[in-house]
């Protein structure tokens, strides 16, 4: 056994530790824990920000490049901070709507060409029988979906066999992601029992 | 002594500095002293302009089709002058490789440096010169074009019959029934509401209706004299956030009860933020949460926390991979798209509910392409018949 003597080990344990006392309760140890992930977390994302937007988009086209488009996004941001002024605060709705109808209008032939994308990989080529299973749970899982429709009925039936394929779905889904979260709870547990106490080899 | 110590290191610098050279494996430019006079195989290199993309960009192409195939090629840009190296050591057998640091209308040729399989360099011909240009129309998206007119004329039609005063009708979500009941609950217990909307930015399509949906708790909460909660991930979503509390409160006949600090930014830091959530949770003991947006690995976190304190959760999001844990931990799940009918579900506005039968309109085209597909799929690929063959194959090429 031989316990670390390197500062930062200690303090990542210590913060480990504190973080995982929350299974038992809120208590000082979790708040002090969280108070420092947020705080430094928030600075660290500042100065990305600053380095790898405010410089590398906007000083250094302006200053170096002479691209002087970029004013235009340039005061699309400033107007974000109209929110600090009182009665002028409608005026950063100018900006969200920008982004918000352009994210919008962007994300409309990518989600097509997902779409196809999809209906392509559902055309079974072969015919077998895990072909025909994925082209009843697709077709099934749409009618799930249908709203203007009552769920009564073949199309209630219907929609249940969908719900089913969901379901089974989730339950394969949830078990993958546990497998996962169980081995960074390993690699959490190793560090603390091999690198910081030493315990293990 | 000084003098020849000094003499000593300046001699093993300059002696060094080919060794160095070397050692960075930085290839010579100079085609007359550096390369083989005889080129082993005719490689040509054709430039042109990248098609279907927004410019800056110039597509090299050769052909490697004799006897060099596990040789290496290094391709240079001339500019005028001026000659730099756009890729290295690529296997020739690539035949392709796209220079994206290009000016627009700016003439540029290329050559191509060959690494034989027994270390010795060729220098190709240089290429035709080419340019670079932005174009208006993606032609591989044309397909996506005729969808879009397509679907937006199934949906113009169907609103259109809702204009004309045709009712249509729109299935009972549960989760969204719930939502009255979850206000309702918090004001009884005397708790406040919370609303998390994920880790999803003001862009994303979930984060969107997660704000539509949170219009329709805050109106509830302003009614019912409930405080929301809104621990915001993004800067931009939490000033949306706020916009949608206020207009809510005031559409509610309370703008007094509007309190702006309740829609407050954590970190754009994903654990830190489900720490941060995790920890108000635990110390305001909200009596509803609400969990409408985008989520990745954080869901469960949030989702247990909540099911810890005994709130009611009603949770939503097209994460497929974050699903299974809300429906595991709460007590309403809305699964992807009766998200996005929210807003329809909950204002029913005639017109929107044009848009929903539109919606399902497509998906009833989508199962009758997958018939057809089954059908062809039997009998080209299935039985062999080849008229059906060359039409399944004609429908995956229009996909």
């Amino acid at each position: 056994m031989s316990i670390s003597t390197n500062i930062w080990v200690w303090i990542a344990a210590l913060l480990t530790l504190a973080i995982y006392s929350f299974l038992y309760k809120d208590n000082v140890f979790y708040k002090i824990a969280e108070k420092i992930l947020v705080g430094v977390s928030i600075g660290y994302l500042l100065s990305v920000y600053w380095h790898n937007t405010i410089i590398a988009k906007v000083w250094n086209p302006l200053v170096q490049d002479k691209n002087f488009l970029v004013i235009i996004p340039l005061i699309l941001g400033l107007l974000m901070f109209s929110r600090l002024f009182k009665g002028r605060a409608y005026i950063s709705r100018i900006p969200i709507a920008f982004v918000v109808g352009t994210a919008t209008g962007m994300s409309v032939p990518s989600s097509f060409e997902n779409l196809f994308k999809q209906v392509q990989g559902t055309m079974p080529t072969v015919f077998s029988f895990g072909n025909i299973v994925i082209l009843v749970g697709v077709i099934t899982t749409l009618v799930y979906f249908f709203f203007s429709l009552e769920h009564k009925g073949f199309i209630g039936k219907v929609s249940k066999v969908g719900i089913t394929f969901i379901m089974i779905g989730f339950g394969a889904a949830f078990g993958a992601t546990i497998m996962a979260r169980i081995s960074l709870f390993i690699g959490r547990i190793q560090f603390l029992l091999r690198d910081w106490l030493g315990v293990i080899q | 002594m000084k003098k020849l110590c000094y003499l000593l290191l300046i001699m093993l610098l300059v002696g060094a500095y080919p060794a160095l050279h070397a050692q960075t494996g930085t290839m010579p430019l100079d085609p007359d002293t550096a390369y083989s006079d005889t080129i082993p195989t005719e490689i040509v290199l054709r430039a042109e302009d990248t098609p279907n993309d927004a410019g800056s960009a110039i597509t090299v192409t050769w052909e490697c089709n004799d006897n060099l195939p596990s040789g290496l090629i290094t391709i240079v840009r001339i500019n005028g002058e001026e000659e730099s190296i756009v890729a290295e050591d690529l296997m020739l057998t690539k035949e392709q490789v796209r220079d994206t640091d290009v000016a627009d209308d700016k003439e540029y040729s290329y050559y191509g440096i060959i690494t034989s399989p027994d270390n010795k360099y060729y220098r190709t011909k240089d290429s035709n010169p080419a340019k670079s240009e932005a174009q208006w129309f993606n032609t591989d998206r044309t397909d996506s074009f005729v969808a879009v007119l397509f679907i937006t004329l199934v949906f113009v039609w169907f609103i259109q019959q809702a204009k004309k005063g045709k009712s249509f009708y729109i299935r009972k979500i549960n989760g969204l029934d719930a939502i009255e009941e979850a206000v309702g609950r918090s004001t009884e217990m005397g708790k406040p509401i919370m609303y998390i909307l994920g880790i999803g930015y003001v862009t994303d399509i979930p984060t969107i209706a997660g704000l539509t949906i949170l219009s329709r708790v805050a109106k509830k909460a302003a009614e019912y004299d409930t405080s929301v909660l809104v621990p915001c991930y993004d800067p931009v979503v939490m000033t949306t956030a706020q916009e949608v509390v206020k207009e809510s409160f005031t559409e509610a006949g309370r703008p007094d009860a509007y309190q702006k600090e309740d829609t407050m930014y954590i970190t754009q830091d994903q654990f830190g933020y489900a720490a941060g959530v995790d920890g108000m949770m635990m110390r305001e003991k909200p009596g509803a949460v609400f969990l409408q947006g985008l989520f990745f690995a954080e869901s469960l976190i949030l989702a247990e926390t909540g099911h810890s304190i005994g709130a009611i959760q009603i949770a939503g999001t097209t994460e497929t991979a974050q699903l299974p844990f809300f429906v595991a931990a709460c007590d309403y799940t809305l699964i992807g798209e009766e998200m996005m009918a929210a807003s329809v579900y909950m204002d029913k506005n005639p017109l929107m509910l044009g848009s929903i039968v539109a919606e399902d309109m497509v998906k009833v085209l989508i199962i009758v392409i997958l018939f057809i597909g089954l059908l062809l799929g039997i009998l080209g690929p299935g039985l062999g018949i080849d008229i059906f063959n060359n039409w399944f194959e004609w429908l995956i090429r229009i996909i």
